[in-house]
């Protein structure tokens, strides 16, 4: 069911005719991910490591990601890519984190794992940079753009209040398994930036989302029955102020974390504690909430917590 | 040396030089480094001159390399290393496969000395009293540099996105969509209009245009008087059969009187091969003499201009210059029509709910003047320097050069300026400047980039989504690189934060303004900075929290 268009603007009413026509197939790609039953805890939290050793351990604590990732499936992961900012300056999801999750991917019996993000700098700037793409391919992985709208599938979000369609990144909807791996970020809009904020990445407008509530936006689109099966939020180097990509090294804070979900709303809300937040007090995490994306309030959680 | 293996030489050599300023002009992926690009530049007669002037180095003596050549072999430069010269012998060439048997041929015409004298030094003249204006739109190479990135580019990326579209379909993603960002309609029409008169001269009449109004072609045709190596007749053998004539694309010889214009002959070798008796030779004056059993001297001729042609040429230039006068309101409502922006607009007819519809902004943006990219200095000077080849057009990773109508008024027309409605100044690159072959764009280091403020971020509260709509939004401030703009307590609702700038940390990178997702009017717009200055650096601060070792949870 892929269905590319080029000279995009030309082709406006193709694009969502076909939209429209895809989404059946699309739907049963996925959504035979993992539930929550299977997972034996509903968070696990790591601290004191290395990305790569924090992200063994994690595995280890739910059961490795044979549990996501089957035999032969293609993997999407979205990190955090937005700018054209060197590792140490936390703007971007960790480069070895990423390339530790591929490795796992691909020992799992992955056939393709994709790595994308829809930057705000220059794509290509970003993705070298950041260093992601160099250690994606050391890692056997694929970059893949997300600068231009060809890429980009019209969907429907039924319970979106402000947000009721989006234009998607094709990967998402094709891939069998979905990864958001986020970095732990002050925003100066949205106050955090976590794993819900980073979905911003996986669509085209995010203009209107900027236009039409953002809060509400993010939480809309938490909302889309396409969800990640997988969170893992990079909190290695946080970034703590001048978010979302920072002025100086001095706005960062080695925390040395690591979280893991399923659950969107609940990585926030961890992610939250770590960063010194009342998850509360962030609207999105709230709104999120409130529509039944996930539970907030982590003492409902069973949390698996490690220290290297 | 034969005159088949010169001719051979020369194709070569010129197709080498084509091909690498195809490829430095065509590079839509950005993947030539800028050391190659400054090498196939670096011989380019008038921006070697202004680089000279600008920046006053070795390192652009490129022009000086070319007068020397001139002096010993001629005008090799026109029929070798100019891009536009080459391309005019390739659409002369490809013309003459669709022509009638006689039409195919060339044949002698008299020089329009007058026109061509007068338009050099009237493009000396205006040039040394402060107009590029006559340099940009005449120098060849430039021109070359825009018709390339004009019309020739946008082509090759509908290709590309092509190409990639059918990869795509197996999950191949070596090749990747670009966007073609297209070029404001007046800059399109007077550069088409340019292409044109090219065009027609180069289908018509071989190298008129090198031979007319080019001034680096009169400047070193004039040099060329002078020089060692030329193509002479040898008079003794020669059966005035004319076939070197009819191959002669500068239309410079004149077989019935045995003369040679070498102010013209652009060295290109094509009568040598052609002559049945070898009596048309590449060589000194002594090597002829040894040919020659008559003691004839060969003289250049100076014939009377050609008064009809003249008139003609006249038109064509009345005509370009027409194009230019276009009427400023006319370039307002252009830029009215660039103003909107990628993907707002939701599309109707979906089938989906459509979204909620968003109020438009109502301030219209009060810009003062233009930004000029980093490296210019200031607006006057930057205009003065830059000759409007689009180099840093085509090499900008974030596609904010766009080239301007009148933004900077007549005198700085096609230069390039900051279209932030297309894209945002990258913080750490300095490419535009690394690749400018004139040095209109002075190399400066990347850490006094960072700081150069080319102009200031102003808010427009009235417009701002968090004003109209009482909620956050703060793209603005998100894509701040230095957080000149600031997320501040917004007065009305303390649940929320509204942008703030900071004059003196602000660079004028347009970040800000490219965010703001207001239309049609931008709530944040950088007002150009006349002359750049040099903002404060950001303050950095040390983080209060430290890292626990235990769960906050």
């Amino acid at each position: 069911m892929k269905r590319r268009e080029f000279l995009g603007k030309s082709a406006k009413t193709a694009i969502v005719g076909g939209a429209v026509f895809s989404l059946g197939g699309i739907n049963q790609a996925w959504g035979k991910g993992v539930t929550s039953a299977d997972m034996p805890y509903d968070l696990v939290a790591v601290k004191g490591g290395e990305p790569g050793v924090m992200f063994d351990l994690a595995m280890n604590a739910i059961g490795g990601m044979g549990k996501f990732v089957k035999k032969n499936q293609t993997v999407v992961i979205k990190p955090n890519i937005g700018w054209d900012r060197t590792p140490d300056r936390a703007a971007n999801t960790n480069p070895e984190l990423v390339k530790k999750i591929i490795e796992h991917c691909l020992a799992a019996g992955a056939k393709d794992v994709f790595v994308f993000d829809h930057t705000c700098d220059t794509w290509t700037k970003c993705y070298k940079t950041s260093g992601i793409e160099k250690y994606v391919k050391e890692a056997g992985g694929k970059m893949v753009p997300g600068n231009t709208e060809n890429y980009y599938q019209e969907i429907s979000i039924p319970e979106g209040k402000k947000l009721k369609t989006a234009k998607v990144h094709e990967l998402i909807l094709e891939s069998d398994v979905f990864i958001n791996v986020p970095v732990l970020k002050h925003h100066s809009s949205t106050k955090l930036s976590l794993a819900m904020k980073n979905l911003m990445g996986v669509v085209w407008d995010r203009r209107f989302w900027h236009k039409n509530d953002l809060h509400q936006c993010i939480a809309d689109y938490a909302t889309y029955q396409r969800k990640p099966d997988l969170n893992i939020m990079d909190g290695y180097n946080a970034l703590m102020k001048n978010g979302p990509q920072g002025v100086s090294k001095s706005d960062v804070l080695n925390m040395k974390a690591q979280l893991i979900s399923t659950d969107m709303v609940a990585i926030d809300a961890a992610a939250a504690k770590l960063f010194g937040a009342e998850p509360a007090n962030i609207p999105f995490i709230r709104n999120a909430e409130e529509m039944h994306v996930g539970t907030m309030d982590l003492s409902k959680l069973s949390i698996k917590r490690i220290k290297v | 040396m034969g005159g088949s293996l010169l001719k051979k030489i020369r194709v070569v050599v010129s197709l080498v030089f084509f091909t690498s300023f195809l490829l430095v002009f065509l590079d839509f992926r950005r993947m030539i480094p800028e050391d190659i690009i400054n090498g196939v530049t670096w011989l380019q007669f008038i921006p070697s001159v202004l680089k000279f002037l600008n920046v006053f180095t070795l390192g652009a003596i490129g022009f000086v390399v070319v007068i020397v050549l001139s002096l010993i072999f001629g005008r090799v430069y026109c029929s070798s290393v100019c891009p536009l010269g080459i391309m005019q012998d390739i659409i002369s060439w490809f013309s003459r496969k669709f022509k009638k048997k006689r039409a195919r041929y060339f044949k002698f015409s008299k020089p329009h000395n007058k026109l061509r004298y007068g338009l050099l030094i009237l493009t000396v003249l205006a040039f040394i009293t402060g107009s590029v204006l006559l340099v940009n739109l005449l120098d060849p190479y430039s021109n070359f540099g825009r018709i390339i990135t004009f019309f020739l580019k946008p082509l090759v990326i509908w290709f590309n996105n092509f190409m990639s579209f059918l990869l795509g379909k197996v999950n191949v993603y070596a090749l990747f969509p670009v966007e073609v960002k297209s070029v404001p309609f007046m800059v399109f029409l007077l550069q088409l209009g340019i292409l044109v008169v090219i065009g027609w001269m180069s289908v018509f009449h071989g190298r008129l245009f090198c031979n007319t109004l080019c001034p680096v072609g009169t400047f070193l045709g004039f040099l060329s008087k002078f020089s060692v190596f030329r193509i002479r007749f040898d008079k003794s053998s020669c059966t005035h059969c004319g076939l070197c004539g009819m191959a002669c694309k500068a239309s410079c010889l004149d077989v019935k009187e045995q003369l040679v214009d070498v102010t013209r002959c652009i060295s290109c070798f094509d009568c040598l091969p052609v002559c049945s008796t070898t009596s048309v030779i590449y060589g000194t004056k002594k090597q002829l003499k040894k040919l020659e059993t008559s003691s004839q001297k060969v003289e250049t001729s100076g014939d009377k201009p050609d008064l009809s042609k003249r008139k003609f040429i006249f038109g064509t230039i009345a005509f370009a210059f027409g194009t230019v006068g276009v009427t400023k309101s006319q370039s307002r409502i252009q830029l009215q029509d660039t103003l909107k922006p990628d993907g707002l607009q939701v599309k109707k007819d979906t089938g989906f709910v459509t979204p909620v519809a968003t109020l438009q902004s109502t301030v219209p943006e009060d810009r003062e003047f233009p930004v000029c990219p980093p490296g210019g200095t200031s607006i006057d000077d930057f205009n003065y320097r830059c000759t409007a080849c689009n180099l840093c057009v085509n090499a900008c990773p974030s596609d904010v050069l766009q080239p301007s109508f009148f933004e900077y008024g007549l005198k700085g027309i096609l230069q390039p300026r900051m279209d932030y409605w297309k894209g945002f100044c990258n913080f750490e690159c300095t490419r535009c400047m690394d690749v400018c072959p004139t040095g209109a764009l002075l190399p400066i280091e990347i850490e006094t980039k960072k700081l150069t403020q080319l102009g200031i971020a102003k808010f427009i509260k009235d417009n701002c989504i968090v004003h109209t709509e009482k909620t956050d939004c703060g793209a603005c401030s998100e894509h701040c690189p230095t957080k000149a703009v600031k997320m501040v307590p917004y007065e009305e609702d303390d649940r929320l934060v509204i942008p703030e700038v900071d004059d003196k940390i602000c660079i004028g990178c347009g970040a800000c303004e490219f965010a703001c997702p207001t239309t049609p009017f931008k709530a944040i717009f950088v007002n150009g900075n006349s002359t750049h200055k040099i903002a404060e650096k950001p303050k950095e601060e040390a983080i209060q929290k430290s890292a626990d070792e235990d769960f906050p949870f």
